[in-house]
């Protein structure tokens, strides 16, 4: 077991359950823990328990049992609105549909999470969003309404935004699924130089298989367990990538 | 910009066609209660002044004289008391009593007066009048006759008098010619009409004849003596509370305007009781268009709201956005409906004029009258808004994101 300082993410027996009456076990006691600067794969089929599990690791649910710890941070006991900040904090996501808020624009919707935290827009937090958007291939695309911009372009500034308050652990789930091939090839990418050149640490939510076979390290889960030891590969921080 | 303020504003302007939908919703709905409060104030305020012009706001008198049976203990009669036949009586040290009045919390000025009836007669013409006998000074801070003088001045030394446009006509007087008024007891004065005043009442023009206080006091055979103390408040609708308190005090009965005019207290109680109650129905009607319009923008948007929870925001924030949603409506619905309110209120104010060019519907536009239509609509903005905001701040993050 890594160390607290090395470890981004540490899942320690958890459980969920869903449903009153007739209770439904989703996850059987999953144990995990991922490194600072790791870039892992989570796979599984469909009703493994993939997005339960993502929802539990980005705090947006609760387990039903064990604990999770975030940066060394123990999460059992923190009320919502700890939870909250702490989310906003550490976490960055990335969903499949991009989920960006249309109203607004590349820019805002990237300074969005500080600006959330803070409840100011500093200038120093635009000009930061305007960087991280540069560093997407989004440079020139900051004022445009994301309604503006293509899919491939969308999911680039949903990593923007991910990325853009230096969260701890980025959260993918399924960031390629709504994107053709070639976009597709071209956000994982970002994703990889990110993690290679910031030290991000990912888990990335995939079906595909080819995403996966390039992430430093795959998990499976299946039926609600973890099923395999993870296969050996070359790691994303110092490897060839 | 605060993030709350940012977001609300841009989801407004985002969701332009319903933002302006609710927008006009809320500006008709102000302008409704605008109008309907301007209008009925107007009203109620001409309605007040055209009776309060011409009376004062408390009366002081004598009690009535009373009469009773004289029995000696242990005796037993059936009797019937009769009214006894009221003559005009001075109140006992009225000077005393002017001065304690003066003093009472919202009383603003009082005057003694000798009020009778007597004939006033110039040539063959001869009618009916009553008499006012006042202090001219004291008396015009009760009712401002002065400024109804519209021929002649408002003098009364010596055997001056003002006699009303109606009773001027019906004996065919002018400025400077002389009348005789005389008692039914056959006291008489020679008085030179010094002026004539327009009350705008009928009935008191044909019939009021203002003479110099001392004049009253002999006709009505009372030296140095006072019927009467008339007074004005600062609050009229005080009036019936303070004449109580000064009854208490003096001995004496008072009768307050709001007594006299019972049925006029009457219709401007109905007419406030109308208002209110369209009132009620408009800020109803405006308060379910706010909180269905924000209903659904919560139904549309939970997705959005979820990320913003997920990003972050902590519940606090999410309700504070729909809440300053359901504020700026209110607030810029005040300022539209304001103006809309008072450009109809005026134009109805001047689509109709009686023969002096006054407005037959006189409105009441003061600034207190927007602020609180504006207040309102900010109260209604913010309530309505407080279920869907509820709603939006409770949203699960993940079911949201899941499902919205």
């Amino acid at each position: 077991m890594a160390d607290e300082e090395a470890s981004v993410l540490r899942v320690e027996r958890v459980v969920k359950d869903f449903g009153e009456g007739i209770v439904t076990r989703v996850l059987h006691g999953i144990d995990l823990e991922l490194a600072r600067g790791e870039l892992a794969a989570l796979i599984g089929p469909s009703g493994s328990g993939k997005s339960t599990l993502l929802n539990l690791v980005g705090l947006l649910d609760r387990p039903t049992s064990g604990r999770i710890v975030l940066s060394g941070r123990d999460t059992s006991d923190l009320d919502d609105e700890e939870i909250t900040l702490l989310r906003g904090r550490l976490i960055g996501f990335v969903f499949q549909f991009h989920h960006l808020l249309p109203a607004f624009t590349a820019e805002e919707n990237v300074v969005l999470p500080s600006f959330a935290q803070e409840g100011w827009a500093s200038a120093e937090m635009r000009r930061h969003a305007v960087e991280v958007l540069a560093a997407v291939g989004l440079g020139g695309r900051a004022k445009a309404r994301v309604t503006e911009l293509s899919g491939g372009q969308q999911q680039r500034v949903a990593i923007a935004r991910a990325l853009a308050h230096r969260p701890a652990l980025v959260l993918a789930d399924e960031p390629t699924g709504n994107l053709d091939t070639a976009s597709a090839d071209e956000v994982f990418e970002l994703m990889r130089t990110l993690n290679r050149e910031r030290g991000t640490t990912f888990l990335v939510v995939t079906h595909d298989e080819r995403i996966a076979e390039r992430c430093g390290r795959i998990i499976h889960i299946r039926d609600g367990r973890i099923v395999e030891p993870e296969r050996a590969a070359p790691r994303a921080l110092g490897g060839p990538g | 910009m605060p993030f709350e303020w940012f977001v609300a504003i841009r989801y407004l302007r985002d969701s332009r066609a319903q933002t302006v939908l609710i927008l006009a919703a809320v500006s008709i709905g102000v302008s409704v209660i605008v109008f309907l409060s301007a209008l009925i104030g107007g009203l109620q305020a001409s309605l007040l002044k055209r009776t309060l012009d011409t009376q004062p706001h408390v009366t002081l008198a004598p009690e009535e004289l009373v009469a009773r049976p004289l029995l000696r203990e242990n005796v037993r009669a059936a009797v019937t008391i009769e009214r006894s036949p009221q003559r005009l009586q001075s109140i006992h040290r009225w000077r005393t009593l002017l001065d304690q009045v003066e003093r009472v919390r919202g009383v603003v000025a009082a005057s003694p007066t000798v009020t009778g009836a007597a004939f006033a007669s110039r040539g063959v013409a001869q009618r009916p009048v009553v008499v006012r006998a006042i202090d001219p000074e004291r008396f015009v801070a009760v009712v401002d006759v002065r400024s109804r003088v519209t021929r002649g001045r408002y003098r009364l030394t010596g055997n001056d008098v003002l006699i009303g446009k109606g009773l001027a006509e019906l004996l065919g007087s002018q400025v400077g010619d002389k009348v005789r008024v005389s008692t039914g007891d056959g006291r008489e004065a020679l008085v030179i009409v010094r002026g004539v005043f327009d009350l705008g009442n009928e009935s008191i023009d044909e019939r009021w004849i203002f003479v110099p206080l001392r004049i009253g006091q002999t006709l009505f055979d009372m030296p140095g003596g006072a019927s009467t103390i008339e007074l004005r408040v600062g609050e009229v609708f005080e009036a019936e509370r303070i004449g109580v308190e000064l009854a208490d005090l003096t001995g004496l009965e008072a009768d307050s305007w709001m007594k006299i005019n019972e049925q006029l207290l009457v219709g401007l109680r109905s007419q406030e009781s109308s208002k209110l109650m369209i009132q009620v129905f408009v800020v109803i009607a405006v308060a379910l268009g706010i909180a269905s319009v924000l209903i659904v923008s919560v139904v549309q948007k939970s997705r959005e709201i979820g990320i913003l929870r997920a990003v972050g925001s902590s519940s606090g924030r999410v309700l504070r956005i729909f809440l300053i949603q359901g504020g700026v409506l209110g607030l810029l619905g005040s300022i539209v409906g304001s103006a809309l309110g008072a450009a109809f209120s005026l134009f109805f104010e001047r689509l109709a004029t009686g023969p002096d060019g006054s407005p037959t519907f006189p409105v009441d536009l003061s600034p207190e009258l927007f602020v609180g239509a504006s207040a309102l609509a900010i109260g209604i903005g913010l309530v309505s808004a407080l279920l869907p905001a509820r709603r939006a701040s409770r949203l699960d993050p993940a079911t949201a994101i899941r499902n919205g």
